[in-house]
């Protein structure tokens, strides 16, 4: 275990020695303390490792992670796990505005809830939020799956691509181009292993969850429309 | 960006502290903005008194023997206590109108930073730090302070244009965002009678402010009324004669944390600014949710 004081020795210092981490390591265990709130704590890390931050994190903490597990033992600031490429990111808190953000891979878990625009622009990023989510979430979310145990805030998923949203509790607006859509089987499946690697089987059933998606009627171009682009 | 840091404190214990906590919370904040910094602080009320922060550009010429002859316009004891640019002038709480309206018949140079029978406001351009020693913020006691720094996007970078505001007595406001439609607010609140020191978009939203308290309005109701006349971004924090509200617009995107004890109720931008608050571990740490007025009065 290699613990880091954040306090004492910098977010430089930290940075570099996990991006000097390459392929296969002996280092795997990774303990961050006195993060407060810092920003990009183990930002752009490319190597299969456990990190483990105690305590709340400031913006973009695990920012364009690639392959290492991070778990943040406190709440995340804005953009934690943006542009995620693969790995896992698990957070105990809340996470604050746009969390997983353009992700293209890997899976961010959230234990509370998480504020506005979750997975904004999301492009194959898996979201698991245990609470509720804010405001203009998956706005714009090409593909990968978000799941919301809880409540959706205004505007979900406005100009939605292929993106899959599974919310179970209410929507309180569904925003432009995003209508509720079947359960079916694939879908059920696809909500029964993120549940189970979200570490929420024994919160929720996938038969509890509503899917919302694309009404493909935006994003193509529409002769019939054409006067009005 | 800007910063924001304020701090409401439900322990009389911290009392004392509450400069030197509000200046460690801004100087924190300083990357979000290290164009100018200010304070305002809220302290003694309830001894009969009035204080008025003036503010000069040339202080040896202005403040020499401004007591005096502010003792002698309004007939009234005065007491003045000079903080480098600043000078708080301590009248008898009935004669504090008349106090202003002398001051700037005695010294037509002086800037009104603030009056009230609480509120002191200390700002310039600068670092937070640099501000924060400059007028020994950290020794100042009080009941509550916001404290802001600066990175100016839509005004020119003067002391006149550093936040917090105040445009009635005992209130101010601090921002971080951009208004759109201030020129045209500005415009309506001159006709009803309020009147603006600067082109800044933010003195017009404490303006706004002000202008509802004035007509009777609620504070909630006040921010509340924000939400539905003015466009653009913001995070408000406002200050009170015994308050503290903080109101964000329904998109959102300008960052807020708050922290709630049983000691104290503290907002920051950045979680960053609250980490050496006492109790910060076990505090209720929650993000205002847009278009929700939050406000806490004693």
């Amino acid at each position: 275990m290699q613990t880091f004081d954040l306090g004492k020795e910098g977010l430089r210092a930290l940075n570099s020695s996990l991006h000097a981490l390459k392929g296969q390591t002996n280092m795997t265990n990774w303990e961050v303390v006195n993060p407060k709130g810092a920003h990009a704590i183990a930002a752009g890390v490319d190597a299969p490792v456990d990190i483990t931050v105690r305590g709340s994190t400031g913006y973009y903490c695990a920012g364009m992670n690639k392959q290492a597990t991070i778990r943040i033992k406190g709440s995340a600031g804005p953009g934690v796990a943006e542009n995620m490429m693969s790995g896992t990111v698990i957070i105990d808190g809340n996470a604050s505005q746009y969390a997983g953000a353009t992700g293209r891979g890997g899976l961010l878990v959230v234990k509370g809830n998480a504020s506005s625009r979750c997975g904004v622009s999301m492009k194959g990023i898996d979201i698991v939020v245990h609470g509720s989510i804010g405001h203009m979430s998956a706005f714009m979310a090409q593909s990968g799956n978000l799941v919301v145990l809880g409540d959706a805030g205004d505007a979900l998923g406005d100009s939605l691509y292929e993106a899959r949203l599974f919310v179970r509790g209410s929507v309180k607006s569904l925003g432009a181009d995003c209508i509720e859509k079947e359960m079916r089987p694939e879908h059920y499946a696809i909500l029964e292993d993120l549940l189970k690697r979200g570490e929420a089987d024994h919160l929720a059933k996938p038969q509890e969850f509503k899917r919302y998606g694309s009404a493909r009627k935006l994003y193509n171009f529409n002769i019939d429309n054409a006067s009005a682009y | 960006m800007c910063g924001i840091v304020g701090l409401f404190l439900k322990d009389p214990k911290l009392e004392p502290q509450l400069g030197a906590m509000l200046t460690d919370m801004l100087i924190t904040m300083t990357d979000r903005g290290p164009d100018s910094a200010g304070i305002a602080i809220y302290s003694g009320a309830g001894k009969g008194l009035g204080k008025i922060t003036v503010q000069s550009s040339s202080p040896d010429a202005d403040f020499k023997n401004l007591d005096g002859d502010l003792k002698e316009a309004i007939g009234a004891p005065v007491a003045m206590l000079v903080k480098s640019t600043h000078a708080v002038m301590e009248v008898p709480l009935g004669q504090l109108d008349a106090a202003r309206s002398a001051l700037t018949h005695l010294r037509p140079n002086l800037k009104i930073m603030s009056s009230g029978e609480n509120i002191e406001i200390f700002k310039e351009v600068g670092l937070p730090k640099d501000v924060a020693a400059r007028f020994e913020v950290s020794k100042m006691g009080g009941t509550h302070g916001i404290g802001h720094t600066r990175m100016a996007t839509e005004s020119a970078v003067t002391t006149m244009g550093a936040h917090p505001f105040s445009t009635g007595q005992d209130q101010c406001l601090v921002h971080n965002g951009s208004l759109s439609n201030h020129n045209g607010v500005r415009r309506e609140l001159k006709r009803l009678g309020m009147t603006f020191e600067t082109e800044n978009d933010t003195e017009v939203g404490a303006a706004f402010i002000s202008h509802k308290l004035q007509t009777g309005e609620s504070l909630g109701n006040a921010l509340e009324a924000t939400l539905t006349d003015l466009d653009g971004f913001f995070t408000f924090v406002v200050g009170t004669h015994n308050g503290f509200g903080v109101v964000r617009d329904p998109i959102a995107c300008k960052p807020a944390v708050m922290a709630e004890t049983d000691q104290y109720v503290a907002f920051g931008s950045e979680y960053r600014a609250l980490v050496n608050l006492p109790g910060i571990e076990d505090a209720r740490v929650w993000e205002p949710e847009p278009a929700t007025v939050y406000f806490w009065e004693r």
